[in-house]
């Protein structure tokens, strides 16, 4: 029996998230009594995969070849199977990242196993497998029963603390059967140089109470300052104020960050569906009534074109400090 | 070319959630729709069709679901679909929900078949991947843009930090996302009028069980009240993020 743990690489590289990944399936492993495998997809070379050990990592499997840069569902799911089988892996841990979201759901039926996804906490008890999991966009919890032989969990980003142990890993190369891509790459178009709004552990986000795309200039210093990412509500991405990879919220994209400050935001239900696992969100709003306080632990009754200035100058302050 | 979409109904996404028991869902009072990506993936199928240099023929929903959700697929039928598949079967799981899919979906001949990457309700992500898996079909996840040109179809799938141009063969599975189509469509008078003369087939469940059983639901603890600042002192905010929160 094993824990195999699927971790995706960024051309070559490890982020914090694959550490969250091995540090999640170490925990599931120790409740199992059992070891952690990872499998690796792609070039990756021996000093990063290495660093995988340190999170809880016992062996590390590692495929290569060229035509693995870029993702196939059918052809990554097909090794990760084949690992898993090799592993005799009880149960299988991807990220809830889109490339998560892709595969997890092929693996579950390969597998013949039951599917877990958007975790934040280790399982509730292994026998009979019970997790927790956010339903109905946040706003419910279900304890779900996984009865197969082999489960699949997806983890969600930013929700699961590191934990480094110091450990080593023994390094395979595995060689599986690598089956036909039939998804052709065309372009890669990649946002260079900014903090990515999944990653980031501060967000500085606006809303339609920004009043205009011009405003956005105090928004995007504070994010400097802060090295966090922007975000925004649905309307201002609908509006072209600013890009669709910003929006946050039920229909976009769904992050934990440490803090959240959303200036001019009303905090509609399917905006909080996005920005609710938040560990701290800060509102600044006109309306003292607006439901975004409701989910704020700090609050500002003013206006955003205002209080951002000041907030810039008093984080230039403590940092000169 | 013949583009199936699969439908979810699920709670108005403005529904306040309670639970019977901590079991079931309350179901009193709540309003139901098309889930919100499934949407999205009807409209593009809709305007891919009526880009006639597409050759798509046809444009079919298909959803599992009982009685109650006929509401539902009548509206995808006013929408615009020109006809409509229901399963009738409690959707129990994404598991028992993907394999009543294939099960009508095979040797139909669909060309593209669109889920949306995640529902409302359970926030699985997971039926669009299981059903690809089930028919042995290509699939492509986070897709936000989407056309056709002959039997190759090109796409954007979102990437961490980006996205990625990428082409596949027909027949496949596209799970769509946001960007997919710009704003859901809306049924018309006229369009509510023709979906009532529209198709729709309602097929036996399989009887396919669950592997996953939501067993209890629970609320959100309910958070401290919200700490509020005085807006003549930002720097009091900054210095309560930075030492009590601990945030900067
Ligand atoms: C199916 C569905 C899915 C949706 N998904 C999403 C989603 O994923 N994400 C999302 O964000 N929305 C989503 N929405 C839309 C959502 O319901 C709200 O309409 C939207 O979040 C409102 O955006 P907003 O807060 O920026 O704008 P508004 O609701 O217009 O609020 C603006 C706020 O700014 C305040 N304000 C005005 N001027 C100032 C000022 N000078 N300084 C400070 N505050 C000021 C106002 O008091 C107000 O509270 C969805 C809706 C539906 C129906």
């Amino acid at each position: 029996m094993s824990v195999l743990v699927y971790t995706e690489n960024w051309d070559g590289k490890f982020k914090k998230l694959s550490f969250e990944l091995v540090s999640y399936a170490k925990g599931v492993a120790e409740m199992l009594g059992t070891k952690t495998t990872v499998v690796s997809i792609g070039n990756v070379d021996e000093a990063e995969l290495a660093k995988l050990g340190n999170y809880g990592a016992s062996k590390i499997l590692k495929v290569e070849g060229d035509n693995l840069s870029s993702l196939d569902n059918q052809v990554f799911t097909g090794i990760i199977s084949q690992a898993a089988i090799k592993e005799n892996a009880s149960v299988v841990i991807l990220s809830h990242n889109n490339t998560g979201k892709a595969i997890a759901p092929r693996l579950a039926v390969k597998l013949n196993a039951a599917l877990a996804s958007g975790l934040g906490k280790l399982p509730l008890s292994v026998d009979p497998f019970t997790v927790n999991k956010k339903v109905f966009s946040g706003k419910a919890f279900a304890d779900v029963v996984l009865s197969s032989d082999v489960k699949v969990l997806t983890l969600a980003q930013n929700s699961f603390e590191l934990i480094e142990n110091g450990g080593a890993a023994v390094i395979e190369t595995f060689d599986a059967e690598v089956g036909q891509v039939k998804t052709k790459v065309k372009d890669i178009q990649k946002q260079t140089g900014k903090i990515l709004l999944n990653d980031a552990e501060i967000v500085v986000s606006g809303g339609r109470g920004m009043k205009s795309p011009d405003n956005w200039g105090t928004i995007e210093e504070l994010a400097e300052l802060l090295e966090a990412a922007t975000a925004c509500s649905r309307p201002v991405s609908d509006e072209g104020w600013r890009p669709h990879n910003e929006h946050t919220g039920q229909t976009g994209k769904i992050i934990a960050p440490n803090l959240y400050i959303a200036a001019g935001i009303s905090g509609a239900i399917q905006h909080l569906a996005g920005v609710s696992s938040s560990k701290c969100i800060v509102a600044i709003n006109t309306d003292k009534d607006a439901p975004i306080f409701e989910a704020a632990d700090y609050g500002i009754v003013g206006d955003a074109l205002k209080v951002l200035p000041e907030f810039i100058n008093a984080v230039k302050e403590i940092k000169a400090k | 070319m013949k583009i199936a979409v699969c439908l979810g109904n699920v709670p108005d996404t403005t529904t306040k959630v309670k639970f019977v028991d901590g079991a079931t869902l309350d179901k009193a009072g709540i309003q139901w729709i098309i889930n919100p990506w499934d949407e999205l993936a009807l409209t593009r199928a809709i305007e891919l069709k009526e880009d006639a240099g597409n050759a798509v023929n046809s444009v079919t929903a298909i959803t599992v679901g009982g009685k109650d959700s006929e509401p539902t697929i009548r509206k995808a039928l006013a929408i615009g679909a020109d006809d409509a598949i229901r399963v009738d079967a409690e959707p129990a799981d994404a598991f028992a929900v993907a394999s009543e899919l294939a099960e009508v979906i095979k040797g139909k001949d669909f060309d593209i078949i669109m889920c949306g990457i995640e529902s409302s309700d359970y926030n699985g992500s997971a039926v669009g991947g299981m059903l690809a898996e089930i028919l042995d079909l290509p699939s492509v996840s986070a897709v936000s843009k989407m056309n056709i040109s002959g039997n190759e179809i090109e796409l954007d799938r979102e990437i961490d930090g980006g996205k990625e141009v990428v082409t596949v063969q027909t027949p496949f599975v596209a799970v769509v996302q946001k960007g997919i189509a710009k704003e859901p469509r809306i049924a018309a008078m006229r369009g509510i009028m023709m979906a009532r003369k529209k198709p729709l087939d309602v097929v036996p469940s399989t009887g396919i069980s669950a592997n996953a059983e939501f067993k209890s639901f629970g609320l959100p603890q309910p958070k401290a009240p919200c700490k509020m600042v005085d807006p003549a002192n930002v720097a009091e905010l900054v210095s309560l993020l930075q030492n009590e929160a601990k945030v900067l």
